[in-house]
C-alpha cells in the first residue's frame, strides 16, 4: 500500500543515522589504528616491511569499496564466522578507511624534514623515541586537515552498506520509498543528512588547512 | 568441512565478466571525459560569470561533495521521472559520474589555476598572445600539468566508484559479478576474481593517465614533480 511520507517514515529516516554515524566512527577507529600500524610499517628501515605496506596501500586503494564489503561479508562466513551484517559492514570499511589513512598518514610522516630524525638522533634518541617525540607531534600537526577530509569520505561510504541491508540512512531511505514512492523527497531527505554531517566537517578541514598554511609562512 | 576454493564455475561464466569489464570501462571513459570537460568549463568561468551563478555553482560542488555518490545516483536515477525526466539507468549513471566527477574536478583544476602567477598572464600578453592563445598555452595546459597527479587519483577513484552504479541494475563489472554469483553460488571465488580484475584494471588505467600525462604535457613534467599535486 501505497502511504504518504509522514512523521513516522522522516523519524525512520532520521533514527536511521545513528547507524551511519556508528559504523563512520567504527570504522574510522578500527581503520585509523590500522592505518597507523601500517604508515609505521611504510616508513620501516626494514625494505621488506616497507614494500608490504606498500603493497597494502596499493591493494586496498586499487579496488572499489564494494568489493572490499562483499569480500568480508562472504569470506567471513567462509572462515566459520556468522557475523551480522553490521559487522561485515564495519569490518570491511575499516579496511577500507586503513589504505587510504595509512597513505595520508605516510605522506604526513615524510613530510617532516628528515634533518629532525638526524638532529634528535645526535641527541641519542633510539629510533622509537625520534618518532615519539620528535617527528610524530609534528606530522600529526600536517596530518589533521586531510584526515578530517578523509573521514567526510569515510562518512559518505557508508552508504554502500545498504546493500547487505544494515539499515543506515540509505538503506532506510530505500525502504521509506518503498513504500511511499517519492523518492525526490525521500532521497532528499537522506541527501540532507548526509549533508549536515559532512559539510561541517569539511568546512572544519579547510578552515585547519589554512591555519596551517599561515603557520608555515611564519 | 573445509571450503574447497573452486573457480572453475565462476571462469565458465567468463564472458559475462568481460561483458561487466566492458561496461566498466565505457562508463569510466564517458564518464571522465565529460566529468573533465565540466570541471574545466566551471574552473575557467570563474570570476566570468555573474556572482549570484557563481553562487548556484559553488552550492552545487559544495553538495556533491558532502553527499553519497550512491544518493546521487538515487535522485537522479529515481528522483528526476516523478519531475517527468525519465532516464534508464545508462543514462542516469553516466549523468550521476559527470555531475560527481565534474564537481571534484573543479577543485582540483581551480588549485591548478589559483597556482598559476598572474604575471605570467601578462607575459603571455605582452607577447601579442590572444586572450584564447594566453587562456590556452599560459593558464589552462600549464594549470593541468600541475594537478594532473590529483586529476589521476580522482579518476582512478571515478573508476572504482562506477561499481555503485549495480545499485540501479547497470550491468557493469559489480553487476555481472552479481550475475555470476547467482548462477554458479560461488560468492567468495566470484568477489574475488572480480576484485583481482578491479586491481587490474586501476594499475591500467593509473599507467595510461601517467602516459598521457607525459604525452600532453612534455615540458611541465619536470615542474609538475616538483611541486606535486594535492596528495
Amino acid at each position: 500500500m501505497i502511504r504518504g511520507l509522514g512523521a513516522d517514515q522522516i523519524l525512520f529516516i532520521v533514527g536511521a543515522l545513528r547507524w551511519t554515524v556508528t559504523l563512520a566512527a567504527l570504522s574510522l577507529v578500527i581503520g585509523g589504528v590500522a592505518g597507523f600500524t601500517v604508515a609505521i610499517a611504510r616508513v620501516s628501515l626494514l625494505r621488506g616491511l616497507r614494500w608490504l605496506a606498500a603493497g597494502y596501500i596499493g591493494l586496498i586503494q586499487g579496488v572499489p569499496a564494494l568489493m572490499l564489503l562483499f569480500l568480508a561479508y562472504y569470506g567471513l562466513s567462509l572462515a566459520g564466522l556468522e557475523l551480522p551484517p553490521l559487522a561485515a559492514a564495519a569490518i570491511s570499511l575499516a579496511f577500507y578507511v586503513s589504505g587510504y589513512l595509512a597513505d595520508i598518514w605516510r605522506g604526513a610522516i615524510q613530510s617532516v624534514p628528515w634533518q629532525q630524525w638526524e638532529a634528535s638522533g645526535s641527541l641519542g634518541l633510539t629510533r622509537a623515541q625520534q618518532f615519539r617525540y620528535v617527528v610524530l607531534p609534528q606530522a600529526v600537526r600536517i596530518a589533521t586537515p586531510p584526515t578530517v577530509g578523509f573521514a567526510v569520505q569515510a562518512v559518505k561510504n557508508t552508504s554502500i552498506v545498504s546493500i547487505v541491508n544494515v539499515v543506515e540512512v540509505s538503506r532506510a531511505g530505500q525502504l521509506v520509498n518503498n513504500t511511499t514512492y517519492e523518492p525526490f523527497r525521500v532521497y532528499g531527505l537522506v541527501a540532507l543528512l548526509y549533508f549536515a554531517i559532512c559539510w561541517p566537517m569539511s568546512l572544519l578541514a579547510s578552515r585547519l588547512e589554512r591555519r596551517l598554511d599561515v603557520r608555515r609562512q611564519r | 568441512m573445509p571450503f574447497a576454493f573452486e573457480f572453475g564455475p565462476v571462469i565458465a561464466h567468463a564472458d559475462t565478466i568481460a561483458d561487466g569489464v566492458w561496461l566498466t570501462l565505457t562508463l569510466s571513459a564517458v564518464g571522465i571525459l565529460l566529468g573533465l570537460g565540466l570541471g574545466v568549463l566551471l574552473a575557467m568561468s570563474r570570476g566570468l560569470v555573474p556572482r549570484p551563478v557563481q553562487w548556484l555553482l559553488d552550492a552545487y560542488i559544495e553538495v556533491i561533495r558532502n553527499t553519497p555518490f550512491l544518493i546521487q545516483l538515487f535522485i537522479i536515477f529515481f528522483g528526476l521521472p516523478v519531475l517527468g525526466l525519465r532516464l534508464d539507468a545508462m543514462q542516469a549513471a553516466v549523468l550521476t559520474i559527470m555531475f560527481n566527477l565534474g564537481a571534484y574536478a573543479t577543485e582540483i583544476i581551480r588549485a591548478g589555476i589559483d597556482s598559476i602567477h598572474p604575471s605570467q598572464i601578462e607575459a603571455g600578453a605582452s607577447l601579442a598572445m590572444t586572450r584564447l592563445q594566453v587562456f590556452r598555452h599560459v593558464v589552462l595546459m600549464p594549470a593541468l600539468a600541475r594537478v594532473w597527479p590529483s586529476l589521476t587519483s580522482q579518476f582512478v577513484l571515478t573508476m572504482l566508484g562506477t561499481s555503485i552504479c549495480s545499485f540501479i541494475s547497470v550491468q557493469e563489472l559489480s553487476g555481472s559479478a552479481a550475475q555470476v554469483e547467482s548462477d554458479t553460488f560461488r560468492s567468495f571465488e566470484t568477489y574475488i576474481t572480480v576484485t583481482v580484475i578491479y586491481l587490474l584494471l586501476s594499475l591500467a588505467l593509473r599507467l595510461a593517465l601517467l602516459l598521457l600525462g607525459e604525452a600532453l604535457f612534455p615540458r611541465g613534467s619536470g615542474l609538475r614533480r616538483l611541486v606535486g599535486g594535492r596528495r
